[in-house]
């Protein structure tokens, strides 16, 4: 009985909020901006499921309806790239080429290190997508076939290790331009390196935030297309 | 009322984004068409901001509960993923610092070419 309580749909769904709502807690506790909420909950429901011997495709199930926002929430981020017409204006330039550059580094640099690491095809489809916020990943990565729970978690590591040690490698490449040093947070590790930009500088922020949306775009319309030719 | 007003716009979109990207061929996802389409009514004005800002700013805040549940699709892949975390780990690892070089030295590289642009046209 207990455990019809516990696999019941407003307990699985009430597991994603709480646990959720605990990992933003944490991370503004600490203040410690690298803290993503992710990384912290994923542990927990996963001790959890196991704990209760849950299936993971029963959660999943159970919890379709906030997946299902995940789409709503990729659509807003229109309104964002509203918010931020004034620097796509002033820096469309610089932007657009370091957007161009960087998606097709990022899908390239994937495919050929996989194929040196001799990684799974499996690998391959998920990582692609892999330098653009976790929500348009997913969606690439759904639509050439990749698993998105690998997905996910490249991405938020992508971000972790951007966020962490981008200034650091910024720093040892002589990258010191503003827009150099956003363009170049925003389009490697999307919202944590942005997160991380916007506390070097203000105008590092807003870049860093513009590229998360463009490199989106760009490497939805990229992916398929080099799946096609390699 | 605003809230179902501004969830309403926004599905409004993502519906016809994904029927753009059903006759694309799910070329692009359909969100990703829509989140296009959202920008550009917004630009034209088709659509005005305070419209949208209450749900949308809820939905672009809070991304990261809803992509939660997929996350945990992990649990089944486990034992295939041990068999090379290191590899995993090391793409991921070497093609940030390529992503991120190669961006960084791209906006450099146009800006001093817009400055140099700049002084040639205040010799004149």
């Amino acid at each position: 009985m207990i455990h019809e309580m516990l696999t019941s749909t407003p307990v699985m769904l009430g597991l994603t909020v709480g646990v959720y709502l605990l990992a933003v807690w944490i991370r503004t506790r600490s203040k410690l901006m690298l803290l993503n909420p992710m990384l912290i909950s994923v542990p927990i429901i996963i001790a959890f499921l196991l704990i209760f011997n849950i299936p993971a495709q029963h959660y999943i199930q159970s919890n379709s309806m906030i997946s299902f926002m995940l789409g709503p929430s990729v659509v807003a981020l229109g309104l964002t790239m509203y918010e931020q017409r004034m620097t796509i204006k002033e820096y469309l330039l610089p932007i657009l080429s370091a957007v161009v550059v960087g998606s097709i580094v990022g899908v390239v640099s994937v495919y050929l290190l996989c194929r040196w690491f001799q990684l799974n095809e499996v690998f391959l489809l998920a990582l692609e997508p892999k330098s653009v916020t976790v929500p348009i990943a997913m969606e690439v990565a759904k639509g050439i076939g990749g698993n998105t729970a690998i997905t996910a978690i490249s991405v938020a590591l992508c971000g972790l290790f951007g966020g962490i040690f981008g200034p650091l490698i910024l720093k040892v490449l002589h990258v010191k331009n503003p827009i150099a040093v956003g363009a170049a947070m925003g389009s490697a590790s999307h919202g944590i390196g942005t997160a991380r930009a916007i506390e070097i500088g203000a105008l590092e922020g807003a870049v860093s935030g513009l590229c998360i949306a463009l490199m989106g775009v760009a490497t939805a319309v990229l992916v398929p297309i080099f799946n096609a030719i390699v | 009322m605003d809230v179902i007003i501004g969830f309403g716009i926004i599905m409004a979109f993502f519906a016809a984004g994904e029927c753009l990207s059903v006759l694309m061929g799910h070329f692009i996802p359909g969100s990703v068409v829509g989140m296009l389409l959202l920008f550009v009514a917004l630009l034209t004005g088709f659509i005005k901001p305070r419209r949208i800002e209450k749900v949308a700013h809820f939905l672009t805040g809070n991304m990261t509960i809803f992509f939660i549940p997929a996350v945990m699709g992990i649990m089944d892949l486990w034992g295939f993923i041990k068999m090379s975390w290191l590899g995993w780990l090391g793409v991921i690892v070497l093609s940030t610092i390529c992503v991120m070089a190669t961006t960084g030295y791209t906006v450099e590289g146009v800006r001093f070419l817009q400055r140099q642009k700049e002084r040639k046209g205040e010799g004149k």
